[in-house]
Formats: structure tokens, C-alpha cells, sequence
């Protein structure tokens, strides 16, 4: 049996502990001996992105590995495989590395946070592309004009319909600012024309199977409708699967991002827009930025990319 | 550890040795490696498999195995993150989310001890219907807006004397797990039960008990690990720890324990979460392509894998 005296000592030595934990990194306080290595001229740039199993961010990547070379600049690309834990750790990786500018593609918007923050500690600023963070100091977000781009998608569908019919929308990961925005830009369209309807509204978390799973399930669903927005072309893509082994052929499907598939597939009538990012031109900038920030230069804290929209 | 054969003590080095082959290449290679800094971030990045992979060990040696870690994750971190979201105390939160992950271990057991189930067949179910409850949980998106608790915050982002607390929990269960292995009455039934599940139910073991309680330890592991990821993510993600049970499973395999069950250590398993973390680090420090980075992690299973089997042989 513990005495009182004993009890006492464990519950002092407790708190003590408890009152020596904290949130503030160890080595977060500006030692800055590690710089060296990074004072050897070349300007290194660490690149996260979310994931290499879409074909927008491979070409992402490709455009800002080009645009690297070109300039000269050292980069290292680390891929989160879609998951925010990965990332994280990734961007702990590239942080020790000690790169000059962070440039990150967040899998998730508040989940990247504590990445940022880690960047911040360690005085690595940070440039986010096509997806935003939620928190943190981001010196320049880069992205395509998205709400711009789901006015367009509206706009199009509005205007293929005549003004009058129903629409499907396959949304993007929830939470995502790619998914809000697009989102938001096409409800801008479509809500101001009475004419329209949206009648179905889902999650396909911008993957080409989840997009056929959830067309297949809304066309079971008995649910007519004459047009689908998707808010990227995987998507779109498996929609326009689903929609020709029902027979709905004549369905207008308008994706987003026009990634070589959705342009291909375009062209041969199966979808009939879809929205033009230009992913590379968001990797160059991403490095570009990057670059103009490791030289001290000043930038402008939204950098929006144009968009276009991709007809037959 | 009397009486043990060269081969025997062998096969317990291999983990130890492989570790120190790839952090000796590493450091050479890598300049930041070795850095105290580097070493600490790698740890900590180490601790959520390491969880998950020492609950496997238990749920291994007993010859079975648990597919539904991952979701278990997934859930009981969700789980927290709404309770405290809906203002429970984050204390109560935490110890009601381990508590949860308890419960989706225990179902497990129940199904696999009662139910006769084949543990892959059972928690493969699981895996998909935990998985599913926390998409129906959080509507499909990531819980948020509970981090204004210091507390909470410190489970993954704290430090005390400048390790980094999410390693201090990790090194703390695994002693706690040696302790039940190697002292007590429980851990010496666990590996009775993966050595010969018939002579354990012969010589009285309660084996029915002792897979519901193996299966119930893992869950609360789980769940733990989805706890400190929403504290180090600030976010409850309804895909955390999608295919973080293959990681677990790896490890355990990595560190020497038998998938037949009844032979195994739960420090290999430390030290087969390791190489999988140092590799991870090592990899980015070295900026090799992440899709380079899965090849090398598989063959390193494989090729830990044959040596094994020569050397059991």
C-alpha cells in the first residue's frame, strides 16, 4: 500500500509533468544553424501534392518540374496519396530538408493546417496551389477561379437546355474548397434561372468509379433529368459510363478541369464541355511564385489562373 | 531467454539488424538524417502504425488477424471529434472515444470467438461497416471546429521536455503491452491459444475470453491512434487510416512474428514499425518519387519475408 507521503510525491511529480508539457516545438525558436545547407546558391523548393492517381495533378507536377529545370531551381516532390496524415508527415520530411519555399497542394483544407504551421515554425513560407488552407500563413495561393468556373458550367448547361430542364450534380470531395467553389459558382447559374432545377446533388469524391457508382444509383433511382454537372471530368467521365449502358445517350455532361480524357471523350461527343484549368499554368506559377518569394521579392496573395471552356 | 538456438536468436536480430543496415545507408546518404530533430519527427510520425501494429501483434499471435483497424481509426477519432465539438469535455471525449474503439474490438472478438467467423472474414465485414458509420457519422466530411482545447491539443502537437508526447504514449503502451505479454497469465494464453488452439481449450484456457479481450485491446489501440491523428490533424477526416491496417500488418510482419500465430515479439514489432517509418522519412529526405517509394517498401516486406522463411526453415 503506497504511503500518504508517497501518494503526495506521485501526485506532485504528476502535475509537474503535466505542467512541463507544451504545444511549442523544441527547435521551432529560430536556430537557424541547419541554413547552411541551404546557402549553397540554388534556390531548393519542395513541392506536396495531394495525389498522383488523378491525371490533374500529375500534370500539375510535370508543369512544375519543367518549369523548375527551366529556371534552374532544385526541387523535391512528395506525393500524400490522397491522405492527410501522409501529407502531413511528407511535409515534416521536406521542412527537415530545409527547403527555401513550400509549395502545397492540401489533400484536405483544414487538415493541412498543422503542415503550414510546421512550415511556419521553421520560417519556410508557404505557397498553396489549386486548394487552399484553412490556417496558417500562406504567403500566395495559386488557383484557377473556380466560382468563375461553375458560373460557366451553369451558363452552358442553361443555354444547351434552352433554359428549361433538370440537372444532376456530382460534387467533389466534401469540404474541399475545389468542391465549394465550383459548387457555388454553378448555383450562382442555375438558381437565378427558373427554368432549371438541380434534382439530384451528390458526393462522387471526384473519382471516375465513385462518379459511375453514384450516376448508376441516381438513374435506379428513377429521377429524371436532362443534364449532369460533375465537378471534375473523372467524374464526369464515369458518368458518362453509367449513362450509356442506361441508353441516356442524349444526356448533355459538362466535367471540369479538361484533363486529356475529358478532352478526348469531347471530341468524340460522348461529354459536351467540360471546364479548361490549365494545370500546368498552376504548377509554373506555383514555382515561379516560389522563386520570386526565395528572392525577396513581393507577391500577390490570390493568383488566379484563367479558365476556358472546352467545347466540340 | 535460456536455451534459445543460433537460428532462434538469430531470426530475433534480423528486425534489429535490417533497421540498422537502413539507417546507416540512410545517414550516409541524407545529411538531415541523423539530425535529433529528424529522428523526432520520424518517431512521431511512426507512432499511429505503431499502435495500430501493436494490437495486430496480439490479435497475430493468436493466429488471427484484424482488417478493420483502419476504420476503427477512422471512427473513434470522428467519434471524439463530435463529442467534443458538441462541448464534452475533451477528457471524457478522449476516454469515451478509446472507449468506443473498445467496443468495435470487442464486436470483432465476439463475431470471431462466438461466431466461429474466420477473423479475415469477420473483420473484413468490419472494416467496411466501420468504415461506413463513420461516413454516415460526419455526412461524408471532415469534423472540425473542436480545437480550442489545450488539453486535447496535446495529446498530438505536445512536447514534454521536448519529446514530442505522441512518442512518449507510444513508448509508455508499448512497456505496459510488454509487461501483459511476458508477465501475466493473459499473455501467456495469447500465445497458447496461436500455438495450439486445440490443447489451450484441453488444458482449460478460457479461449473464447481471451480472443475477445486480444480483439478488444486492438480496438482501443486503434482508436487512440484516430485520437491523436484528429489532435495532430486539428481535423477528423472520415478516410483517415484508409489502408494503414496493410502498414500494421507489415510491420508486425517485418519485426519476425509468425502469421501462423504463437511465436512473435511485440519489440519486433516496434522495431518492424521502424522501418517502415525510417523508410518513409528516408525516402522524402532522399526525394525519391513516392511511386518509387511503394516498390521499395514492398520488396523490403518481401525480401524480410523470404529471409524469414530461410532462416525457420
Amino acid at each position: 500500500m503506497f504511503s500518504k507521503f508517497k501518494l503526495g510525491l506521485i501526485a506532485f511529480l504528476t502535475v509537474g509533468l503535466l505542467a512541463a508539457c507544451t504545444t511549442e516545438s523544441p527547435t521551432s525558436n529560430g536556430d537557424d544553424e541547419t541554413d547552411a545547407s541551404g546557402d549553397d546558391g540554388e534556390v531548393h523548393i519542395g513541392l506536396a501534392v495531394s495525389t498522383q492517381n488523378n491525371p490533374f495533378f500529375v500534370t500539375l507536377r510535370e508543369g512544375a518540374e519543367d518549369k523548375a529545370e527551366e529556371l534552374g531551381v532544385e526541387i523535391t516532390v512528395v506525393d500524400a496519396q490522397d491522405d492527410a496524415a501522409t501529407q502531413l508527415s511528407s511535409i515534416e520530411d521536406l521542412v527537415q530538408q530545409d527547403v527555401d519555399v513550400l509549395v502545397v497542394n492540401p489533400t484536405d483544407s483544414e487538415a493541412v493546417i498543422t503542415a503550414v504551421e510546421t512550415a511556419n515554425e521553421a520560417d519556410i513560407p508557404v505557397v498553396t496551389v489549386d486548394r487552399s488552407a484553412d490556417g496558417g500563413e500562406v504567403v500566395a495561393h495559386i488557383a484557377s477561379d473556380n466560382v468563375a468556373g461553375g458560373e460557366m458550367a451553369g451558363d452552358f448547361i442553361a443555354e444547351q437546355l434552352g433554359g428549361e430542364g433538370n440537372v444532376v450534380e456530382l460534387e467533389g470531395i466534401p469540404g474541399s474548397s475545389a468542391a465549394r467553389e465550383r459548387g457555388e459558382g454553378f448555383h450562382n447559374s442555375v438558381d437565378a434561372q427558373d427554368g432549371i432545377n438541380v434534382v439530384a446533388q451528390q458526393p462522387a469524391d471526384f473519382d471516375r468509379a465513385e462518379g459511375l457508382t453514384v450516376m448508376e444509383n441516381i438513374i435506379q433511382s428513377g429521377e429524371e433529368f436532362d443534364a449532369v454537372f460533375a465537378h471534375n471530368d473523372e467524374m464526369a467521365l464515369g458518368a458518362v459510363r453509367a449513362l450509356e449502358s442506361a441508353g441516356m445517350d442524349d444526356v448533355i455532361v459538362v466535367g471540369f478541369d479538361a484533363t486529356d480524357d475529358a478532352v478526348e471523350a469531347v471530341e468524340a461527343g460522348e461529354m459536351d464541355a467540360t471546364i479548361a484549368q490549365q494545370p500546368i499554368v498552376i504548377g509554373e506559377q506555383g514555382i515561379e511564385t516560389a522563386l520570386s518569394i526565395a528572392e525577396g521579392e513581393s507577391v500577390e496573395d490570390f493568383i488566379p489562373v484563367d479558365l476556358e471552356l472546352v467545347t466540340q | 531467454m535460456r536455451g534459445q538456438s543460433l537460428g532462434q536468436v538469430m531470426q530475433k536480430l534480423g528486425p534489429v539488424l535490417g533497421l540498422l543496415a537502413i539507417v546507416i545507408v540512410l545517414s550516409i546518404m541524407s545529411p538531415q538524417f541523423l539530425s535529433l530533430d529528424n529522428l523526432l519527427t520520424m518517431l512521431r510520425q511512426v507512432t499511429i502504425i505503431a499502435l495500430l501494429a501493436f494490437g495486430m501483434t496480439f490479435v497475430i499471435l493468436t493466429g488471427g488477424i484484424d482488417l478493420s483497424v483502419g476504420s476503427t481509426l477512422a471512427l473513434a477519432g470522428a467519434l471524439t471529434a463530435g463529442m467534443m465539438a458538441s462541448g464534452l469535455d475533451p477528457i471524457l471525449a478522449v476516454l469515451l472515444g478509446v472507449l468506443a474503439g473498445a467496443v468495435m474490438g470487442a464486436f470483432n472478438g465476439v463475431v470471431i470467438a462466438k461466431g466461429k467467423v474466420a477473423p479475415f472474414i469477420a473483420t473484413l465485414a468490419t472494416m467496411t461497416i466501420f468504415r461506413g458509420l463513420t461516413l454516415v457519422y460526419t455526412d461524408g466530411r471532415p469534423v472540425t471546429g473542436f480545437t480550442d482545447s489545450q488539453a486535447f491539443d496535446l495529446i498530438g502537437r505536445g512536447y514534454l521536455f521536448g519529446i514530442p508526447i505522441p512518442v512518449i504514449i507510444m513508448f509508455v503502451i508499448f512497456f505496459i503491452l510488454l509487461l501483459i505479454l511476458k508477465k501475466t497469465v493473459f499473455g501467456r494464453h495469447v500465445y497458447a491459444i496461436g500455438g495450439n488452439e486445440e490443447a489451450s481449450i484441453l488444458s482449460g484456457i478460457k479461449v473464447n475470453r481471451v480472443k475477445i479481450g486480444v480483439y478488444s485491446l486492438t480496438g482501443a489501440l486503434a482508436a487512440l491512434a484516430g485520437i491523436i491523428l484528429t489532435s495532430r490533424l486539428g481535423s477528423a477526416s472520415p478516410n483517415a487510416g484508409f489502408t494503414y491496417e496493410l502498414d500494421a500488418i507489415a510491420a508486425v510482419v517485418l519485426g519476425g512474428t509468425s502469421l501462423a500465430g504463437g511465436r512473435g515479439w511485440i519489440f519486433g514489432t516496434l522495431i518492424g514499425a521502424l522501418i517502415i517509418g525510417v523508410l518513409n522519412n528516408g525516402l522524402n529526405l532522399l526525394g525519391v518519387s513516392s511511386n518509387y517509394q511503394q516498390i521499395v517498401k514492398g520488396a523490403v516486406i518481401l525480401l524480410a519475408v523470404l529471409l524469414d522463411r530461410q532462416k525457420s526453415s
